[in-house]
C-alpha cells in the first residue's frame, strides 16, 4: 500500500517528512550494509608488533649461535674468525669508545658512509622516479629505452668503478657516481612496473573525473602506482647500499673515514674483530633500513589498499 | 537535497534550450581494427535522449554499448556522424573504480576538487552526497572494507559529485548479488528523482532496464545499430516482480532473441 502512495510522481521529496517507506527501505539498506561490511579482527599495535619482532628476533639468535657454532668447531683459528662476543666488543668499542686507538672510529666511519648514502639514493630517487613517469607514458621511449634501463640493473656496480675514477678521480663524486649508476635504474624499474600495474578501470576513472595533464599524474598515475613504486624505492635502496659498499673500498678518499675504508684497513692490519664489528654495522643498517623504513611503508600500503592481511 | 540539485543559473548554462535533447547521436560510426580487416562497434547509430529522461539501452554481446558510452563520455571519438551532449556527462562502470588509496570521503572530496569546487565547500557537499546515498558514517572507510552494493553507492555520489547533468552507466548493478541490486534499483530511481539528471543506462538485464527506464531502447550486434524502442507507461515505482514489468520484459526479449538469431542463421 505504502508503496501506491509515491507512484508516478516525479516530484521531489522535499526531505522533512519522510514517508514511512522511506524509513522501511532505509532500515532494510542499513541491514545490508551491516550484513555486508566485513568484520575486522581488532587487534593492538603492541600485538601486531611483536608478531613482526618475534621471528626476527629468533633469527638473529640462531644466527649468532650458528656463528658461534663455526668458531667452536676450531675450522679456522680464532684471531682469523673471531666469534660473535669478541666482534660485538669490538663494535662497541669502535662505537661508543674514546680509547688510544682514536675516538668513536666505527662512529664517525658510519656516519661518513650514512651521509653519502643518503646523497647517492636521494639523487637516484629523483632521477629514477621522474625517469620512470616518463618512461612508462610514451611508447616511443619505453621500447628505445625501457630494455636499456633492465640492462643498466644488470651491470655489476663494480664495472662502473673505473671509470668513475677516470671521470672523477678519487672523489666524493665518484662514489656518488657509482651510487647513482646502481640504484637510479631500479628505482626507474619499479616506478615502470608499479604504472604497468595500474588497472585500467582506474585510469579510465580519472579520466571521467577530467583528471588531465598535470593532475593525472598527481592524483591518479602517482598514487595507483605507489606501491610498485616502493618495490623500486628497496630495491634501489639495496642496490645503492651494495654500491656505495664497492664504491668506499676502491675509491679511498684521505681523512675521511668510512665503513669501507674501515674493512680496508682492517684487512691490511688483519684486525679480524675490527672487520668483522665493520660487516655487522653495514649489515645492521642495512636490516635496520629495510625493516623500520620500508617495511612500515610497505605494511602500511598494505592496510591501506586491503591487500593481504 | 534540494542543493545538490543543478541550479537555475547553470542549469540554463549547461542544459539545452527547452525541447532540444540532451543528447543526440546521429549516424554514428565507430569501427577497430586494422584497415580493410575492420569490425563495425558502431555503424550509423542515431538516437536522442531528452533532458532528465531515464533510458535504458539493451543489447547482446558485440552491440557497441561500451563504445557508445565512451563516445558519449568524450573518452572516444567517432569515424563519421556526430554526438552531441548538451551539459557536463560522468560515467559509472560495473566495477565501482574507486580510488583505493583514498578513503570513501577522500574518492568524493577529489571528484568535488577536479570538478572545480572551493576547497571551503568540499567537505560540506561531500557529506551531502554521502547521505544521499545513505553512507553518512562511511565517510572514514577505505573502500575495500565496504561490500560491492557499497561501493557502487560510493561510485554514484562520486559520480554527482561531478556536477554533471548527464550520468552514464555501464551495468553498474551486473555484479551484485539479486537482493543488493533491487535495493540499488530503488535507491537509484530516488537520487534520480531527487537530481533531475539525464540517465543512459546500458544494461544486458531486459527486467532490469523495465524497472529503471523510461525508454528501453534495443540494439543491434555487430554492427551495433538501434533496431528497436519501447517506451515503459509502468507507473513508479515499479518492482521488479510487477506483472506489467514481466510482460514488457518479455516483449523485449522476444525481439532481442531476434535479433540473436540472426547472427546464427
Amino acid at each position: 500500500m505504502a508503496l501506491e502512495m509515491l507512484g508516478g510522481s516525479t516530484s521531489l521529496p522535499q526531505g522533512t517528512q519522510d514517508p514511512p517507506v522511506r524509513t522501511e527501505r532505509e532500515a532494510e539498506i542499513a541491514g545490508l550494509d551491516a550484513l555486508d561490511v566485513p568484520i575486522a579482527p581488532a587487534r593492538g599495535p603492541l600485538a601486531r608488533a611483536w608478531e613482526g619482532l618475534w621471528p626476527k628476533l629468533t633469527a638473529i639468535g640462531l644466527f649468532f649461535f650458528g656463528w658461534q657454532a663455526v668458531v667452536w668447531a676450531h675450522l679456522k683459528p680464532e684471531y682469523v674468525l673471531p666469534g660473535p662476543i669478541t666482534v660485538l666488543k669490538a663494535l662497541w668499542h669502535g662505537m661508543a669508545d674514546t680509547g688510544p686507538a682514536g675516538s668513536h672510529v666505527l662512529l664517525h666511519a658510519t656516519a661518513t658512509t650514512l651521509q653519502r648514502a643518503a646523497i647517492g639514493y636521494s639523487l637516484s630517487v629523483v632521477i629514477g622516479v621522474v625517469l620512470g613517469l616518463v618512461v612508462s607514458r610514451s611508447k616511443i621511449l619505453r621500447a628505445g629505452v625501457g630494455s636499456m634501463i633492465t640492462g643498466l640493473q644488470t651491470m655489476p656496480t663494480i664495472a662502473w668503478l673505473p671509470l668513475a675514477v677516470l671521470l672523477f678521480k678519487l672523489s666524493e663524486t665518484a662514489i656518488t657516481f657509482v651510487v647513482v649508476m646502481g640504484a637510479a635504474p631500479a628505482i626507474a624499474n619499479g616506478v615502470i612496473s608499479g604504472v604497468d600495474h595500474i588497472p585500467p578501470v582506474l585510469l579510465r576513472a580519472g579520466r571521467v573525473l577530467g583528471a588531465r595533464g598535470l593532475n593525472a599524474y598527481r592524483h591518479v598515475i602517482l598514487p595507483a602506482a605507489f606501491p610498485g613504486l616502493v618495490a623500486g624505492l628497496k630495491q634501489g635502496w639495496a642496490f645503492a647500499w651494495r654500491s656505495l659498499m664497492a664504491g668506499e673500498l676502491i675509491v679511498i678518499i684521505a681523512h675521511k673515514p668510512s665503513l669501507g675504508v674501515r674493512l680496508q684497513n682492517a684487512r691490511d692490519f688483519s684486525d679480524a674483530p675490527g672487520l668483522m664489528a665493520a660487516m655487522l654495522a653495514i649489515l645492521i643498517i642495512g636490516i635496520v633500513i629495510d625493516s623500520l623504513f620500508f617495511g612500515v611503508l610497505e605494511r602500511g600500503i598494505k592496510r591501506r589498499w586491503g591487500l593481504g592481511k | 537535497m534540494s542543493a545538490l540539485r543543478l541550479s537555475p543559473a547553470r542549469a540554463v548554462a549547461a542544459a539545452p534550450a527547452p525541447g532540444s535533447p540532451a543528447i543526440s547521436v546521429d549516424a554514428v560510426t565507430k569501427v577497430y581494427g586494422p584497415r580493410g580487416n575492420h569490425t563495425f562497434a558502431l555503424d550509423r547509430i542515431s538516437l536522442e535522449v531528452v533532458p532528465g529522461e531515464f533510458c535504458c539501452l539493451v543489447g547482446a554481446s558485440g552491440c557497441g554499448k561500451s563504445t557508445l558510452l565512451n563516445l558519449l563520455a568524450g573518452l572516444d571519438t567517432p569515424a563519421a556522424g556526430t554526438v552531441t551532449v548538451s551539459g557536463r556527462t560522468s560515467l559509472m562502470f560495473q566495477e565501482s573504480a574507486l580510488f583505493p588509496w583514498l578513503s570513501v570521503r577522500g574518492n568524493v572530496n577529489l571528484a568535488l576538487r577536479l570538478a572545480g569546487v572551493p576547497k571551503a565547500e568540499r567537505d560540506d557537499r561531500a557529506s551531502e552526497l554521502l547521505r544521499m546515498v545513505r553512507l553518512k558514517g562511511f565517510g572514514g572507510k577505505r573502500p575495500h572494507e565496504l561490500s560491492g552494493g557499497m561501493r557502487q553507492r560510493v561510485a554514484l555520489a562520486r559520480a554527482i559529485a561531478q556536477n554533471a547533468s548527464i550520468l552514464l552507466m555501464d551495468e553498474p548493478f551486473g555484479a551484485l548479488d539479486a537482493i543488493t541490486r533491487d535495493l540499488l534499483h530503488d535507491e537509484l530511481e530516488r537520487v534520480w528523482e531527487e537530481t533531475g539528471l539525464t540517465v543512459v543506462f546500458v544494461t544486458h538485464n531486459v527486467r532490469e532496464a523495465v524497472r529503471l527506464g523510461d525508454r528501453v531502447l534495443v540494439l543491434s550486434s555487430r554492427p551495433g545499430r538501434v533496431v528497436d524502442e519501447f517506451g515503459v507507461d509502468i507507473p513508479r515505482p515499479r518492482r521488479l516482480d510487477d506483472a506489467e514489468v514481466s510482460h514488457l520484459s518479455g516483449t523485449i526479449t522476444d525481439r532481442l532473441r531476434q535479433e540473436v538469431r540472426r547472427h546464427g542463421a
